[in-house]
């Protein structure tokens, strides 16, 4: 089961140096500067890449430390990574969104010793926990705006580094020497630590080796014949194993380019231009996309829309079942055809998806008509089940067998099995080797026979798919008996595209209740068109047309839970608009965007108390955090909405209207 | 081959240099109304210098004198130690005095680029026939111009609405491109009214953190009218309070603080 590069190229620099040799020339990583892609071949990567590591060790690195990496996606930044991994260092991707004191912690825990961080904004906020840091030495930037006037004794510009290494290996001894240094790397040494963003408590390290991340990468490479040609746009956080395994393991080991946006906010369109052939996004990322084209063809003339709709019609029926390649009459063929002329291919184009093979969606459960969506438009968009414990992949979909509700089979190399409580288990080569300083949660998680518990609760259909439900510890019980899972309840709310975040109650109360978050674009663009005149986002939450709006909704999803024989139990009885979005820095959700229900629940006490007491109103004030760290001060009065409940198609129980 | 350290012009800067301009006894008259009345103080070379006071007291009217809007009835104006005589604005911007307006004037259906490419027109050395063309000698002027003007981009942080319409845009960002199209002009003087009028707080961080970052990496010498206090004392190193036309005090911001007179004019006091 050894991986094919074992004996070889076993670690990331020495298949950096491999790239260099075998593609040299071929375009490695591109960055969007100053309205320009800028780009650097294998060859120049890897030159950069030894004279960092040099610039490094110049500084005082040495095998096994850590180096934290703070910042977006930026070629320097993944070039940290190569360059501590050259010299055996161990780096470790911080969430750059993080405010200070997550930061603080993490750093702490890693034992950081250098930071590599993108700027100013960067260098601040570590600045500002520094005395809890006892163990960092040095601190490096790629952005030197700004910092001209800060101390620069322990603080460093990555090009000056890499400069000073370069002029170091000159010398040819030397440049033998650390020639060497890196040839000592093994397989089997840690390659990576990622901190997962923890639905609860702090966030752990887990700690992968070269061998676990290469076979991982190898996994997703053969599974989707991923080379050297391929195009990716790199802009989910460098701290999260998507992006590592993707943007840089993956990168490496196929040889294909990676391209940083310029910035967040440039992502769509820069995504545009490069035309990616390969894409991996949460579903959030393609809600968004498709919100913000349907809010526009609502401001579209009447013939337009008309087209459009009627085309989008004719994708729905044919579209997929074109792509999975089953057999579709030639008139509804010639349809279709018609329609990815005039709609689907400038649809695609819009999206920057024009030439994509593949395009995964994983991190949280994707709403089936957005998935069909972009399947019926052609976008071969598939799913994917993944943790960072697995070094990403457990099931993934194969072509031709691709189904909304579930996440496919098990990957190559993944064994699966389902667990008495439900829990799926899994093992494979890739799987993590424990958690950084934390034995116990680390023998918390395996198996004795070497399976790590997901933490997730699922079964395998009929076909042999893989179909998750919720976290093996939210499925609860309402005290009728009743089974609730309120991430399934709130996934299928938050599929309505004005419903932005949903969050449910239910675990030991009589009946299920949930809290909503509208989502401004869609809701604030459907105020504008019909003339309804808010202030704020309180304003318009609170707005009786827009709760008449999201009470159609839910009452949608009781009928759907109502028609699902155990699911008809957890029908929401009455429901809420939040008076403010839920938000990472109030901790409310994870830096991955999941929601934290059980702090939601204590911070908006009265709210929920308010579900159950009949009340129709209550009042709430909360407290919020700006990104500096400063806060403020919410109150609202919130109404409470009652829903109607159906009665259950089964006979198993008699909760009527 | 990565472009991004930003070209710093000039050399460090060093505070509280010579005095880069300088009004002495000025008085501005608009028929009876005395607007200014025998005002002096200094800008010196790389300082932030906040002009404050009541509404009325006669900050705007300061900035236009010293762009060459309005023209004092008495007294003089300096710049880099030359005595002005009637200068027009666009004679001010050539000699590197640049400024933003209190309400937004930009082109609102020309792109964000665009607007701020404006700001490079003095800078322009090819005739208006060759730039028609679009060819040639000009062609490579303009790429020349376009680096500038992306540098800009880059350092307001606004490459994602680099092609949209200005008009589109909400204010604070307006501001922030009216802000880069002053900075085009690559000025030695930077006359700001009122940038941080109208916007929240991240919006204002914001701006402060730029406002302190064109001071510090261009050298650029900066005159700025706020309402803000905490945004004054954050960020200027010199303050100049105005009341009903007169100047009352001038100082360090601790010291203007303090001030009785400016406690009075702020707060109010029994007459």
């Amino acid at each position: 089961m050894a991986s094919a590069a074992a004996g070889r190229a076993d670690t990331f620099p020495k298949l950096l140096l491999r790239n260099a040799r075998e593609r040299g020339a071929r375009v490695a990583f591109r960055h969007k500067d100053l309205g320009i892609w800028q780009s650097w071949t294998w060859a120049e990567v890897a030159e950069q890449v030894r004279a960092y590591a040099k610039g490094f060790e110049q500084l005082g690195l040495k095998r096994g430390e850590k180096v934290a990496i703070i910042g977006y996606n930026r070629p320097r930044l993944y070039w940290s990574m190569a360059a501590a991994q050259w010299l055996g260092a161990i780096p470790v991707p911080v969430y750059a969104d993080s405010v200070a004191d997550e930061m603080a912690y993490v750093l702490d825990h890693a034992g950081a010793v250098f930071a590599c961080v993108q700027d100013q904004e960067q260098v601040d906020k570590v600045l500002s926990v520094i005395e809890r840091l006892p163990a960092l030495r040095h601190m490096l930037y790629d952005e030197p705006r700004g910092l001209r006037d800060y101390d620069h004794a322990k603080l460093h510009d990555i090009g000056n580094v890499i400069e000073a290494g370069r002029a170091a290996l000159k010398d040819t001894t030397v440049s033998a020497a650390h020639d060497r240094e890196m040839e000592q790397g093994a397989s089997d040494d840690l390659a990576i630590i990622l901190y997962t963003s923890g639905t609860t408590g702090r966030p752990k390290g887990v700690m992968l080796t070269h061998f676990n991340v290469i076979t991982a990468a190898e996994i997703g490479c053969s599974f989707d014949g991923l080379n050297e040609n391929d195009e990716i746009i790199a802009y989910l956080p460098i701290a999260w194993v998507g992006d590592h395994v993707f943007s840089y393991a993956q990168a490496i080991i196929a040889g294909f380019c990676v391209n940083c946006p310029e910035g967040p906010e440039t992502v769509v369109d820069d995504r545009r231009e490069i035309g990616t052939t390969y894409a991996f996004a949460p579903p959030r990322v393609f809600e968004t996309m498709l919100t913000l084209t349907m809010v526009r063809m609502e401001d579209a003339g009447p013939l337009m829309r008309k087209v459009f709709n009627y085309f989008l019609g004719v994708a729905k029926q044919h579209g997929e079942k074109i792509l999975n390649g089953e057999s579709v009459p030639l008139s509804a063929r010639l349809l279709y055809k018609l329609g990815d002329i005039i709609i689907y291919a400038p649809l695609r184009n819009r999206f920057g998806l024009t030439n994509i093979k593949v395009g995964y969606t994983a991190g949280e459960a994707i709403g089936p008509e957005l998935f069909r969506f972009y399947r019926s438009i052609g976008v071969n968009l598939k799913q994917l089940y993944g943790q960072t414990e697995a070094g990403v992949y457990i099931t993934m979909q194969p072509d031709g067998e691709i189904k909304a509700d579930t996440v496919g089979k098990p990957a190559p190399q993944v064994e699966i099995k389902i667990a008495d409580n439900g829990e799926v288990l899994y093992r494979s080569p890739s799987i993590f080797r424990g958690y950084y300083k934390d034995d116990e949660k680390t023998a918390e998680t395996m198996t004795e026979d070497g399976y790590v518990r997901s933490g997730d609760a699922g079964f395998f259909d009929e076909s042999g798919h893989l179909k998750i439900i919720d976290r093996a510890k939210d499925v609860g019980k309402l005290n009728s008996g009743e089974l609730f899972p309120p991430k399934y309840i709130e996934n299928k709310l938050k599929f309505y595209p004005n419903i932005k975040e949903v969050v449910a109650f239910g675990q030991g109360r009589d009946y299920a209740t949930v809290a909503l978050n509208i989502d401004l674009t869609a809701v604030g663009n459907w105020a504008e068109r019909n003339n309804v005149v808010y202030a704020s986002y309180q304003e318009l939450a609170g707005h009786p047309q827009v709760y008449e709006m999201m009470a159609k909704h839910v009452d949608e999803v009781n009928r759907s839970l109502a028609a699902e024989p155990m699911m008809g139990g957890a029908q929401i009885k009455r429901f809420l608009i939040l008076h403010k979005e839920l938000d990472a820095d109030d901790g409310e959700l994870t830096r991955t965007q999941k929601v934290r229900r059980g702090f939601i629940a204590e911070r908006y006490a009265p709210l929920v108390e308010a579900l159950y007491n009949g009340s129709t109103q209550a009042d709430i004030s909360t407290e919020v955090t700006f990104e500096d760290g400063r806060k403020g001060v919410i109150s609202a009065t919130v109404k409470v909405a009652d829903a109607k409940v159906y009665p259950v198609s089964s006979l198993a129980t008699k909760e009527a209207a | 081959m990565n472009a991004h350290s930003m070209t710093v012009a000039g050399e460090p800067v060093t505070h509280k240099g010579e005095v880069l301009l300088s009004v002495d006894n000025v008085s501005l008259r608009f028929g009876g109304v005395k607007a200014i009345s025998d005002v002096s103080f200094d800008i010196r070379k790389g300082e932030i210098r906040a002009i404050i006071g009541p509404n009325g007291a006669g900050k705007t009217s300061m900035l236009n004198c010293i762009n060459g809007f309005y023209h004092p009835q008495e007294g003089r104006i300096t710049y880099k130690g030359l005595r002005r005589a009637k200068v027009r604005p666009h004679q001010a911007a050539a000699a590197g005095i640049a400024r933003t307006f209190q309400n937004v004037a930009l082109f609102k259906g020309m792109s964000t680029l665009d607007n701020i490419m404006t700001g490079r027109t003095l800078k322009m050395r090819k005739g208006f026939f060759w730039q028609a063309l679009r060819h040639g000698p000009a062609m490579d002027e303009e790429i020349e111009h376009r680096k500038v003007v992306e540098d800009i981009i880059d350092f307001l942080q606004i490459q994602h609405i680099r092609k949209l319409p200005v008009g589109k845009l909400p204010y604070g960002l307006q501001k922030r491109v009216e802000l880069g199209r002053a900075l085009a002009m690559e000025p030695e003087l930077l006359l700001l009214d009122e940038p941080m009028a109208g916007m929240n707080l991240e919006e204002k961080e914001d701006m402060c953190r730029f406002i302190l970052d064109v001071n510090n990496q261009f050298g650029t010498t900066i005159a700025l009218i706020e309402h803000d206090m905490g945004v004054v004392m954050d960020l200027s190193d010199r303050v100049v309070v105005l009341e009903y036309g007169r100047k009352i005090a001038d100082g360090t911001p601790a010291e203007v603080k303090a001030d009785q007179r400016v406690i009075d004019a702020y707060l109010g006091v029994a007459h």
